[in-house]
């Protein structure tokens, strides 16, 4: 059936301006490069090829994360949530990690999930601190509220930056939010926010032109494997 | 006493092993063991298991019991053997001295630690347990901190770089790619790791001067070894491997009690009982495994244990003299930093990995060519309890 544009405009929510997120290459410690670019609406259905297997793995947390994140990347494409966006980490075209977030309003964030679909090479740090790169330095937001599902999330973020703890509620449920402020933003960034930019044109064609996906037996294998680190 | 000899090896890989608790493990690693040891219908007098942390982590004790019971070995003797993270080679030195007395002929030693199922920082607290109760656990000191306090105070008396120490990290991880057994079965990248500005993510402090990959992993996982005298031994199908020597020294609990905290005086103790019981110098051993929890102990011990002289460890690692191929190559199996660190298991593992060189049991890529004498080093606490094997592998 064709959608109905005239009650998609009463359903769908409004949308704050959002400057485009630079692609950026960070080297890993195995060396590969990880190439970190904004995800189109177009991309889901791409991404979630390899969400979907995450969702069916308990270790660490990542059934309720893979499951929330399918969800929310499925709202996004449908215009069923207000101002998100997605950024993807990509080695060799293959899709090693994804992380979404959104503008609750112009001076707030509301970060949402961060999955790692390699392990072991800190892509989960590298994409997370790419969110909060867009939140502070290209959507100038003032803070960014976070929770984690997980105690490697809670060591990742509220630890290592480290977080503001509140009495805020967050959207997704759970514990009371942490903040994260520009203060801390900057004060962190030397030890956590890195990437080179412009890309190099051929990494990032490379990127663009497809979304690879490693099969179900392989993403499970990294993740919740004997060397799942 | 009797000359002792080592019939059969196990181990299994190391990582995180959700689905399996530790008895699992240890009778895995003790099935492989038995079996390789081809015994027959002969059957283990006693068995030894080397574990630090059951009773912490597991809230398990007596394991010993435990494992003879699921390897149906009834009525075998049965001990554990804790002694930190030189448990491991804590549990076989008894086993050799029971063999050694003429009191049993086959003894089984196994050595397990499952570390995994606690979060990072409670398995850094359960190791930190072995440090003084008075003058330094309740003071915050963990073994990442005393590794790093040692490595600075090393690195100005003997000139050791972090360019030294990263040739250490790139030949373990580089070793321990190629090892199935190993728990970081991944290579690393000196540009990713060291040169790119990106490393300072990749690669952080952990704890001042020493990196993220300058430490070992914590595992879970389980090595055996069966033992049995020497002249029993050449009856059997497989060449076996004599422990030629072994050592074992202590020194002062607190390392500020020690005259030099650089000097490693029970490594060096530990080794030169080993080695003069071998009737050998260090100049006689083919391939080594060190106890190399943190990149600077196995530069550190390889000068204590006398294959380099103080303030050449650094330097022999960086021009590749402990590689694969080199004069004295040096945790071939990737060692702790790749292997990983169980630590009850990690005494044995040592052995288990020299066992299969002397064998010539390994793959081409991994294999120390024409390799007949082995050492090992498994260090407890911070160098105050340290045990030291020498092997040599029998002609038949």
């Amino acid at each position: 059936m064709p959608l109905d544009m005239e009650l998609e405009a009463v359903l769908r929510p409004m949308q704050y301006p959002m400057p485009p997120y630079p692609p950026k290459v960070i080297t890993l410690a195995n060396g590969k490069k990880m190439v970190v670019r904004q995800a189109k609406r177009e991309d889901v259905p791409a991404i979630l090829k390899s969400v979907h297997p995450c969702i069916f793995i308990e270790r660490d947390y990542y059934d309720i994360v893979s499951a929330r994140l399918y969800g929310e990347l499925l709202a996004w494409k449908r215009y069923r949530v207000k101002s998100e966006f997605c950024l993807i980490g990509q080695v060799d075209g293959y899709l090693v990690g994804v992380v979404n977030s959104r503008m609750e309003n112009e001076k707030v964030g509301m970060s949402y999930h961060t999955l790692a679909i390699d392990r072991g090479l800190r892509i989960g740090s590298h994409l997370f601190a790419a969110k909060m790169e867009y939140h502070m330095e290209y959507l100038n937001q003032e803070e960014v509220l976070i929770v984690a599902e997980s105690p490697i999330g809670f060591r990742r973020w509220m630890i290592e930056y480290p977080l503001e703890k509140t009495n805020i509620p967050h959207e997704l449920g759970g514990g009371d939010s942490y903040r994260l402020t520009r203060e801390i933003y900057f004060k962190a960034k030397p030890r956590l926010v890195v990437g080179d930019r412009p890309v190099p044109p051929d990494l990032l064609a490379e990127a663009e032109a497809e979304i690879k996906f490693a099969d179900d037996d392989t993403i499970r294998e990294r993740i919740a494997g004997l060397k799942g680190r | 006493m009797r000359d002792v000899a080592i019939i059969g090896v196990g181990m299994i890989p190391f990582g995180r092993r959700d689905e399996d608790s530790l008895l699992d493990m240890l009778a895995y690693a003790s099935l492989k063991a038995l079996d390789d040891a081809g015994l027959g219908d002969k059957s283990v007098s006693a068995v030894y298991v080397g574990n630090m942390g059951a009773g912490i982590i597991q809230h398990q004790t007596s394991i010993a019991s435990a494992l003879v019971d699921r390897l149906s070995l009834l009525p075998a003797a049965a001990d554990v053997v804790e002694n930190g993270p030189a448990s491991g080679a804590s549990a076989i030195k008894n086993g050799l001295l029971a063999v050694a007395s003429g009191y049993y002929d086959y003894v089984l030693v196994a050595g397990g630690e499952k570390m995994r199922e606690i979060t990072g920082w409670r398995a850094t607290d359960f190791v930190a347990t072995m440090t003084h109760p008075q003058v330094e656990y309740p003071y915050g000191i963990t073994l990442p901190g005393m590794a790093g306090m040692f490595t600075r105070l090393y690195m100005e008396k003997y000139g050791v770089t972090r360019e030294m120490l990263l040739a250490v990290t790139l030949k373990n991880q580089e070793m321990g790619a190629l090892n199935p057994y190993a728990h970081v079965e991944m290579s690393l990248d000196r540009e990713g790791i060291f040169d790119s500005p990106h490393a300072v993510v990749n690669n952080p402090v952990a704890a001042d001067p020493l990196h993220l990959y300058d430490l070992c992993p914590v595992s879970d996982g389980a090595a055996a070894v069966v033992l049995c005298p020497l002249e029993m031994a050449k009856k059997l199908s497989k060449p076996p491997v004599l422990i030629a020597g072994f050592g074992q020294a202590t020194d002062t609990h607190t390392l500020q009690e020690r005259d030099d905290p650089t000097d490693l005086k029970a490594v060096t103790l530990a080794a030169q009982q080993a080695f003069e019981m071998a009737k050998m110098k260090p100049s006689d051993i083919d391939v080594a495994e060190l106890h190399d929890a943190f990149t600077i102990l196995e530069i550190a011990e390889s000068e204590h244990v006398g294959f380099f002289k103080k303030g050449e460890g650094g330097k022999a690692a960086l021009a590749g003299k402990t590689r694969l191929g080199g004069p004295l190559p040096i945790n071939v199996s990737g060692g702790l930093k790749a292997r990983g660190h169980p630590v009850g298991a990690t005494g044995v593992a040592q052995v288990v990995d020299i066992v299969w060189q002397l064998r010539h049991e390994l793959p081409e890529n991994r294999q120390v060519k024409n390799a007949r004498t082995g050492f090992t080093i498994n260090f407890g606490g911070f160098g105050n309890n340290i045990v030291s094997f020498v092997l040599k592998r029998v002609e038949l």
